[in-house]
C-alpha cells in the first residue's frame, strides 16, 4: 500500500529549475534512500515535502488522501529532521526534547527518558545543549524522531557527525521504524547499512545544470 | 502506525510560556538589560533638563512613556533572532499547532518578562521625575495596555527583518511610527492621572490597540516568519 505519493514537484530557486516533475513514492515500512551530487537538490526535495519551501506545483497523497504540504493534519504525522538539532544551549539536552515534542503530542516523562537511553544519550541528557558535540546534538535529535512516534520520517543526513556506533544506532532505529509500520525518506550520501529484511528504494536527482 | 493525540493549544501555550521562563532564568543579564536601559534614560533626564520636580512633572508623560518605548525596542530585536538561527521557528512551523498561536505565545511571554516588569519599576522611576504616587494606579492600568501593543508591534517588525543582518535599526524604524497612537494615548492617560482627572477615555483607547494587536499582530508575523524561513 502507498502511503506516501509525491507527484509532479517543480521547485524553481530564482532563475533556477531545481526540482523538475519529481515523483515518488513510498509504502508503509519502506525507506527511500536518495541520492544525488551536492546541489541536486535533495534537501529542497525534503523541505518542500514538510513544506517548508514554496512549490510551484505538487500534488501530494497521503495515505490515500489528496493533501496540502502545510496541512496540520499532515505536520502531525511526520517529523522533519534538518542538518543541525533545533536545540537551546542554555537548556539541558532533555529540557530541549520535552519542548520540542511537548509542541507536538502529550507528553510522558519516562518517554523522554527512554528515547535519550535507546539512542546512547542518557549519560548527557542533563547537561546544556551549548557543551554538547555536533554528534551529541544528533543523538539527541534522534531521541526526538524515537519519542515523537509518527509513522513518517524525513531526514537530513542522519549520519553525520556520528561515531560508527552511532550510525548503528540509526541504522537500527530506521530498522525498528521500518517493521512497525513506518515510513521514511532519508537524504544521504552514505550507505544506510540497514537490515536486509527491511525494504530499502533508491532516488537518484539529476546532474545540476 | 498512526500519530499520537497532539497536544492540546492550552497546553502548548502555556509550555511555550514555561520555556520563555525558564530561558530567561537561566539568563538573567538579558533580562535586566532593558530595565537598566530605562532607569538610565529617564535619570538623564533630570541631569539634563532641570532637577525641580515642578518642571520634571511637565515632561514626565512623554519621557516615562518614550523611554518605555525604546525599552521595549531594544528587548525585542532579539525576540526571534536566536530561535530563527537555531531552527525552533522550523519546528515551530512544522509542529501541526498555528504558527500564529506558537507566535503569540511566544510574544506574551516575552512581554511578561520585558514589558511587566517595566511597568512594575515605573513607580520608582516616577518618583525620579515628581510624579504624585496618587497617580501610579492610572499610570501602570496605561502602561500594562501600552506594553503588550508595543510588544506585539515589535513582534511584526522582529518577524519581518529575520532575514537582516543588523536589522536593529530596521526594526526600528518600521515599529516606531506604529507606536505612535500607544504614546499618544499613553502620554495622555499619564498626564490625566497626575492632575488627578478621570482617564478612562485614553485607557479604553489603550485598551481597544492591545485587543487590536493580540488578533492581528501574531497573523502578521506568521506570515513574515514564514517568508523567513524559505
Amino acid at each position: 500500500m502507498i502511503d506516501l505519493q509525491v507527484e509532479n514537484l517543480n521547485v524553481f530557486k530564482g532563475e533556477r529549475h531545481l526540482l523538475k516533475n519529481v515523483s515518488l513514492s513510498v509504502a508503509r515500512g519502506q525507506c527511500l534512500q536518495i541520492q544525488g551530487p551536492n546541489g541536486a537538490g535533495k534537501t529542497t526535495l525534503l523541505r518542500a515535502i514538510a513544506g517548508l519551501t514554496e512549490v510551484e506545483t505538487l500534488q501530494l497523497r497521503w495515505q490515500g488522501q489528496a493533501i496540502l504540504p502545510g496541512a496540520a493534519e499532515f505536520q502531525q504525522a511526520f517529523a522533519y529532521l534538518g542538518h543541525d538539532a533545533p536545540l537551546k544551549g542554555d537548556l539541558t539536552a532533555i529540557e530541549n526534547l520535552r519542548y520540542w515534542l511537548g509542541m507536538r503530542r502529550k507528553l510522558a516523562a519516562s518517554l523522554l527518558t527512554s528515547a535519550l537511553e535507546e539512542v546512547g544519550a542518557s549519560a548527557f541528557a542533563e547537561r546544556p545543549a551549548r557543551v554538547l558535540s555536533a554528534g551529541q546534538r544528533r543523538r539527541v535529535a534522534l531521541a526526538f524522531l524515537r519519542a515523537a512516534q509518527v509513522p513518517l520520517w524525513l531526514l537530513d543526513e542522519p549520519t553525520t557527525h556520528l561515531d560508527s556506533r552511532g550510525r548503528e544506532r540509526v541504522a537500527s532505529l530506521l530498522d525498528t521504524h521500518l517493521q512497525e509500520g513506518g515510513l521514511a525518506l532519508v537524504v544521504t550520501h552514505q550507505p544506510l547499512g540497514l537490515r536486509a529484511s527491511t525494504e530499502l528504494l533508491d532516488h537518484r536527482l539529476g546532474e545540476p545544470e | 502506525m498512526s500519530s499520537p493525540p497532539p497536544a492540546s493549544a492550552a497546553a502548548v501555550f502555556w509550555l511555550s510560556l514555561q520555556r520563555e521562563w525558564l530561558l530567561a532564568a537561566r539568563r538573567p543579564g538579558q533580562l535586566l538589560q532593558p530595565l537598566a536601559f530605562f532607569v538610565v534614560v529617564t535619570l538623564l533626564f533630570p541631569l539634563g533638563y532641570s532637577p525641580e520636580l515642578a518642571k520634571l512633572r511637565l515632561i514626565a508623560p512623554g519621557v516615562l512613556w518614550v523611554s518605555a518605548l525604546l525599552a521595549s525596542m531594544l528587548a525585542l530585536e532579539a525576540l526571534f533572532r536566536e530561535d530563527a538561527q537555531d531552527g525552533t521557528l522550523e519546528q515551530f512551523a512544522l509542529s501541526g499547532q498555528p504558527l500564529t498561536w506558537l507566535l503569540l505565545a511566544k510574544t506574551i511571554g516575552h512581554w511578561s518578562l520585558t514589558g511587566l516588569p517595566l511597568t512594575m519599576i515605573t513607580p520608582l522611576v516616577g518618583a525620579m521625575l515628581g510624579v504624585p504616587m496618587a497617580a501610579m494606579p492610572g499610570i501602570l492600568a496605561a502602561l500594562l495596555l501600552g506594553t503588550i501593543t508595543l510588544s506585539l508591534v515589535g513582534a511584526v517588525g522582529a518577524a519581518l527583518t529575520l532575514g537582516v543582518r543588523r536589522g536593529g535599526v530596521l526594526l526600528s524604524l518600521l515599529t516606531l511610527p506604529l507606536a505612535v497612537p500607544v504614546i499618544v494615548f499613553g502620554a495622555r492617560a499619564t498626564e490625566l492621572a497626575m492632575a488627578g482627572e478621570s482617564l478612562m477615555g485614553p485607557l479604553y483607547l489603550l485598551a481597544a490597540l492591545a485587543t487590536l494587536g493580540i488578533t492581528l499582530a501574531p497573523l502578521a508575523a506568521a506570515a513574515a516568519v514564514r517568508i523567513g524561513l524559505e
